[in-house]
């Protein structure tokens, strides 16, 4: 074998420990929890990666990054050079740094992966977007224009990334958020502590550097409709990446009780509306002692450490399943336990019950064993006769899950939708009406950041080609 | 940015402010609201548009002081410009001919959003009884455009100040009586919530179609956060894009109540907060 002939590179087994907050203390802060590698460490730690020949980690990815070129840059000290390198396909590097679940994507492809630690891909990622953010953004070059028009429709992880990419090969785009700020869940969702706010407004000024327009305050399928902007404002495609921001509940009896929320309240009112401030911002929210969230998603992690941060004394995850089914990343369940979180696990509630002025008490709630696996493969939750009990609680977020928000779809002539309300959309983005794309969770259901990115960027390259073959 | 291009004071309370919003001037209908946020620490606020001028691009609002932001928003004078205007949100009213009069009840400040509803029931060919009240007669306004926007207007105070004394229910109960409960078809009525309700558990009594307009706590006020749930006929839904306008004999009304009143303490305290910031005592008149 030729790799013979070339010195070994020396394999380092263990990946750069990432520096962070204790976990009591950040428990109680809503500054960020990830502290973020020094130079020092990132070379160190770029310099694991060994270059291999069939750069494994590649397919893992669902931007396309070149992952080896930018790690042989970082190793060589030039984040300039890395960061450039990213930035030719992802559009949102230091959130993808840090909210990506790396460990289910490129680093599970690492060759070094199979015998140690994968390379800290992620980490790295972050380390030499936050360098290009403190040191000055090099904004991307965009195309001669085009003189086609884009509206995109959600400023969330798809619509960004599928502006970003039709903007740099020249065509005009304007973004409709409807919210007052850009950003999407990015903004709303995704707790300070985890992706600071800045590092996504920082991402939203590049774009609006490459010339995109970005129109807060408008809610498409309410001022105008997406057949309004094609047929009226002269655009001549629309990208719909509008996200799941329809909360789903359990419904039991109480979930209107007083201390019920749902995930995306508890959370848009501490994120975006900047809840923990009051009374100097003044949105407030309230929260009792006991705090139970309902699931186990990456949502309800969020929800669960924010209540501390919010002065919970206790915060629970109350989930049917066990720990090993835990929909959330590993690293965030493990943040949680280690901050203080609690696991009510194989558990549910069957009522939330509530005082005589409407405010909830407690949960009555059943226990589970795990049977056989059902059609997800995960083994199927089955109540235990007889294990009811109380649970005493006095706040509930409910953490179950979204559904698409059902503005626009509704408001689209000729769209087609799915039983859940889902936009139908093929492997190229495209919608049942010409014209039209739609990607991320309004057409998978609730997923990640990065495969919303991955659908704008398919959506971006398919607008692309229905605009040139016009 | 969103520019206030008129006000007017009706009471030391209840203001009328004409916004600079063409995009939603276009595109509204009455029964429909706007959410708000003055400044960049602002809350969202949802509220009823009152008027609108699609040639000119701007949509009326008039609103009661009764908290922090609205006691801000009152505060704001002509030329001055509010950070965050997004509408029009909900769904509008149903607007058809209807066999028979139709009854609109606007309550205090709840006067302003029944205007647009009852002109365009109006227009519809419906002979249109309106109903206005207030606590007193200082506290009545839009007198004359409602007279205009209905058939015939009758008017009354809490206390007997102006016109007649009597709640509005008392004068929807006389209309009945005076025309027959057979041949009223719809009752519209917005308000505080405690004179929607005793509305509706009068015209149940006559089995007469109650629609009311609900204003609930809301964020984003597009269905995102489901903050304004409500329980309308056993089942949840969500005020911001479910309604605002649902038919009040199906509305749980204490769960409403109670649902209003979550925040009530930290509103109190934002109050507070926000006088102790002017620092000379204003009782948040500054």
């Amino acid at each position: 074998m030729s790799d013979e002939k070339k010195p070994k590179k020396k394999i380092i087994p263990n990946k750069n420990p990432m520096p962070a907050q204790d976990a009591l203390v950040r428990a109680r802060n809503f500054s960020e929890v990830a502290l973020g590698y020094t130079e020092e460490t990132a070379i160190a730690e770029a310099n694991r990666c060994i270059q291999c020949k069939k750069e494994p980690c590649r397919q893992g990815c669902p931007v396309e990054v070149d992952i080896p070129a930018f790690l042989k840059l970082a190793a060589e000290g030039d984040f300039s050079g890395a960061i450039a390198k990213i930035k030719e396909k992802n559009a949102l590097p230091a959130v993808c740094g840090r909210v990506c679940p790396q460990e289910s994507q490129c680093e599970m492809y690492c060759t070094l992966g199979k015998k140690n630690d994968p390379v800290g891909i992620g980490r790295l990622e972050r380390f030499c977007a936050d360098w290009e953010l403190a040191t000055g953004v090099k904004v991307p070059e965009v195309a001669p224009p085009t003189g086609k028009k884009v509206a995109v429709v959600g400023s969330g992880p798809a619509g960004l990334t599928c502006a970003a990419d039709l903007a740099k090969l020249g065509h005009k785009v304007t973004i409709f958020e409807a919210l007052h700020v850009a950003g999407g869940v990015l903004m709303y969702g995704i707790p300070e502590f985890r992706l600071p706010k800045a590092v996504v407004q920082a991402e939203v000024q590049n774009l609006k550097k490459m010339g995109v327009d970005i129109e807060v305050n408008s809610v498409v399928g309410k001022f105008t409709t997406v057949d309004e902007l094609m047929e009226q404002d002269g655009f001549n495609a629309v990208f719909i990446g509008t996200g799941a921001g329809l909360p789903y509940f359990m419904n039991i009896p109480g979930e209107n009780a007083c201390g019920v929320y749902s995930a995306n309240e508890f959370l848009t009112r501490t994120n975006l509306m900047k809840a923990y401030q009051f009374p100097s911002w003044d949105t407030p929210i309230k929260l009792g002692k006991k705090v139970a969230v309902l699931g186990g998603g990456n949502v309800a992690m969020d929800g669960a450490r924010t209540a501390l941060r919010l002065g919970a004394e206790e915060s629970w995850i109350v989930y049917r399943r066990s720990k090993e089914e835990l929909p959330a990343r590993h690293e965030e369940a493990e943040h949680a336990e280690e901050e203080g979180v609690k696991f009510a696990l194989l558990t549910a509630p069957v009522e939330i019950v509530q005082n005589e002025d409407g405010w909830v008490t407690g949960m009555n709630c059943i226990r589970f064993e795990l049977g056989e696996p059902d059609a997800s493969g995960r083994r199927r939750p089955v109540p235990v006769e007889g294990s009811e009990y109380f649970l005493e609680v006095d706040t509930v977020v409910v953490a179950i899950g979204q559904g698409p928000n059902p503005l626009v779809p509704r408001t689209t002539k000729g769209l087609e939708i799915t039983k859940r309300g889902n936009i139908v959309a093929d492997e190229k983005a495209a919608t049942s009406k010409p014209g039209v794309y739609a990607g991320g969770d309004v057409v998978t259901g609730a997923a990640t950041v990065i495969l919303a990115m991955g659908a704008g960027r398919i959506g971006a390259n398919s607008i692309h080609e229905y605009l040139s073959s016009k | 940015m969103f520019k206030i291009l008129e006000k007017e004071v009706f009471s030391p309370i209840i203001k009328l402010l004409i916004i600079e919003a063409p995009r939603v001037a276009k595109s509204c209908k009455a029964g429909q609201f706007i959410i708000l946020r003055i400044h960049e620490e602002g809350e969202r606020i949802p509220l009823t548009i009152a008027d609108y001028d699609r040639e000119n691009g701007t949509i009326t609002i008039v609103f009661q002081e009764i908290g922090k932001t609205t006691a801000q928003l009152g505060q704001m004078e002509v030329g001055d410009y509010i950070l965050d205007f997004v509408g029009p949100l909900g769904e509008a009213s149903h607007i058809e001919k209807f066999d028979g009069p139709v009854v609109v009840v606007g309550g205090g400040v709840g006067i302003a959003p029944v205007h647009p509803i009852a002109r365009d029931l109006k227009e519809a060919g419906n002979h249109v009884i309106g109903i206005i009240g207030a606590r007193s007669g200082d506290l009545l306004f839009w007198e004359d455009k409602m007279r205009e926007a209905c058939s015939e207007l009758l008017v009354t105070t809490d206390d007997g100040s102006y016109v007649r004394k009597g709640f509005v229910t008392d004068v929807i109960k006389e209309v009945i009586e005076a025309k027959g409960k057979e041949n009223i078809p719809l009752i519209l009525a917005i308000g505080p919530q405690p004179m929607m309700r005793a509305v509706c558990n009068l015209t149940k009594e006559y089995g007469i179609k109650t629609i009311v307009s609900l204003n609930a706590t809301m964020v984003d006020g597009t269905g995102m956060c489901g903050c304004c749930r409500v329980s309308i006929a056993g089942k949840t839904k969500f005020v911001c894009v479910d309604g605002p306008e649902f038919d009040g004999h199906e509305v749980d009304w204490l769960e409403l109540g109670r649902r209003g009143a979550i925040f009530r303490p930290e509103e109190q305290k934002a109050m507070e907060h926000h006088n102790c910031k002017c620092g000379s005592g204003c009782g948040g008149a500054k």
